[in-house]
């Protein structure tokens, strides 16, 4: 599973970490994160993420 | 150049050349009732820089604060900490006249630095220093603190801390010390600066209020980009984020209210009337008078916060609605909440505030109340019970440890 990055602030998601503060489970893929997902630090929508290189 | 205007000393090598704002009383919405400042500080070393800059229309002021110094084009570096225009506006034309051998920012802070003015600045990585002869300029990114591109960097040398934003407060004087001030105003504006500018971010402040002392910083001096600057007292400066950022429920409630013909301001003063005769402390603002800021400020300060507006055209009375999407977005914690309204029509605005505040978090332990025409005695005692018992509720909640 791949981290992502966002693009507005620079959070990265870590699928093996998830996000258990906004309900999502560590172990989730960011493809599997709903679509009304948003990055906890700077509230940027889920399309404003890339993946990590 | 001639100037008026003069640098100040804030330890052996560093001065500050900032401006000050008497008039502003909008900062983007913020009522700055006190004016403000914005902070620039000359570093002279074998490399000669210059930390931030101030808002468009007072870069003549730093300039000519910084030549009373050394003539401009002397400056080697200008670091920028923060792009927001309020300390990066008079960056193009000091570039222009300086002409450094380089600007340097975050990676963020790069980018934005390109997308507003097009300046290429070079990237300092988190945690890296620049030589700059005497001493040297590290660089601690503090990304969303309170912009993507925040950081903030510190000069060994003299042990001072260019914290950007960080401990900053509205506030315009001719004093450079924060100890050189009332108290109490110190401690207002920097209250009133971080729940309008760094609420929402308070998690990670609280993470870097850990982390600081890790670095292990010499610190002798902390000197924000607004207001006043510390040389002492450093504990009870980062004790008072900590306080901030924690958002630990207060016993004090607020009203914050519209009103059309005075129908919502009824219900709005039993309420306070009812947390009152329950002992606590409570401010009622009327949204025609008290701004959002100031609103903002309140509610930070309260554990029990009410609002209540009209409904107009089926919808809730729009200052309302404005002052309840700034609250929203700054993310206030921890509150214990009461909708209210008064209306003419069908009457949905204290449904709608209070699906705000569930947007929000709050606790309703009460449900809302839509009076119509004029509040009936039922409706203004209800109001009053509902101040008096969640008064009583917030104080309980107030003494759990």
């Amino acid at each position: 599973m791949e981290k992502y990055i966002c693009d507005v602030c620079g959070y990265e998601y870590d699928p093996e970490k998830g996000d258990p503060d906004n309900g999502i489970a560590p172990g989730t893929a960011f493809e599997d994160i709903p679509e009304d997902w948003a990055c906890p630090e700077c509230g940027a929508p889920k399309s404003c993420f890339s993946k990590a290189d | 150049m001639n100037s008026f205007y003069n640098a100040e000393k804030v330890s052996a090598n560093v001065y500050w050349v900032g401006a000050v704002d008497w008039h502003v009383r909008d900062f983007h919405g913020y009522k700055t009732q006190r004016g403000t400042t914005y902070n620039a500080f000359l570093i002279i070393d074998e490399k000669i820089t210059l930390v931030d800059t101030v808002k468009k229309g007072f870069t003549n002021e730093m300039l000519e604060r910084i030549s009373t110094v050394v003539p401009l084009e002397k400056i080697d570096y200008i670091v920028s900490n923060h792009a927001e225009p309020d300390h990066s506006g008079g960056l193009l034309e000091a570039i222009g006249k300086i002409k450094p051998e380089k600007v340097f920012a975050s990676s963020f802070g790069a980018k934005t630095l390109a997308a507003y003015y097009g300046i290429e600045a070079e990237v300092v990585p988190n945690g890296s220093s620049i030589d700059l002869g005497k001493g040297k300029l590290t660089f601690v990114e503090t990304r969303m603190l309170h912009w993507p591109d925040s950081m903030i960097s510190f000069y060994d040398a003299d042990g001072m801390l260019f914290s950007q934003d960080a401990f900053g407060m509205h506030l315009a004087g001719s004093k450079l010390w924060a100890d050189e001030y009332q108290e109490s105003i110190i401690d207002y504006e920097m209250r009133k600066y971080f729940c309008n500018i760094i609420n929402a971010q308070s998690g990670k402040v609280l993470a870097l209020l850990e982390e600081l002392p890790k670095l292990n910083l010499d610190i002798k001096a902390i000197l924000p980009d607004h207001g006043p600057l510390f040389r002492k007292d450093f504990g009870k400066v980062m004790q008072l984020y900590r306080e901030c950022a924690e958002q630990k429920p207060q016993p004090k409630a607020v009203v914050v209210y519209a009103t059309m013909w005075q129908a919502t301001e009824m219900l709005a003063r039993a309420f306070a009337d009812g947390v009152r005769a329950q002992g606590m402390e409570v401010k009622v603002l009327d949204l025609a008078v008290a701004d959002r800021s100031e609103v903002m400020t309140e509610v930070a300060a309260a554990g029990l916060v009410a609002f209540g507006a009209p409904t107009m055209n089926n919808n809730v009375f729009p200052l309302m609605m404005d002052a309840l999407t700034y609250v929203r977005g700054l993310k206030p914690q921890n509150k214990t909440g009461f909708a209210f309204g008064s209306c003419g029509w069908s009457g949905e605005g204290a449904k709608q505030i209070s699906e705000q505040l569930n947007l929000m978090k709050f606790e309703q332990p009460i449900p809302f109340i839509q009076s119509k025409y004029r509040p009936t005695d039922a409706e203004m005692k209800a109001a009053f019970d509902a101040g008096f018992n969640l008064a009583e509720q917030v104080g309980n909640k107030v003494k759990q440890p």
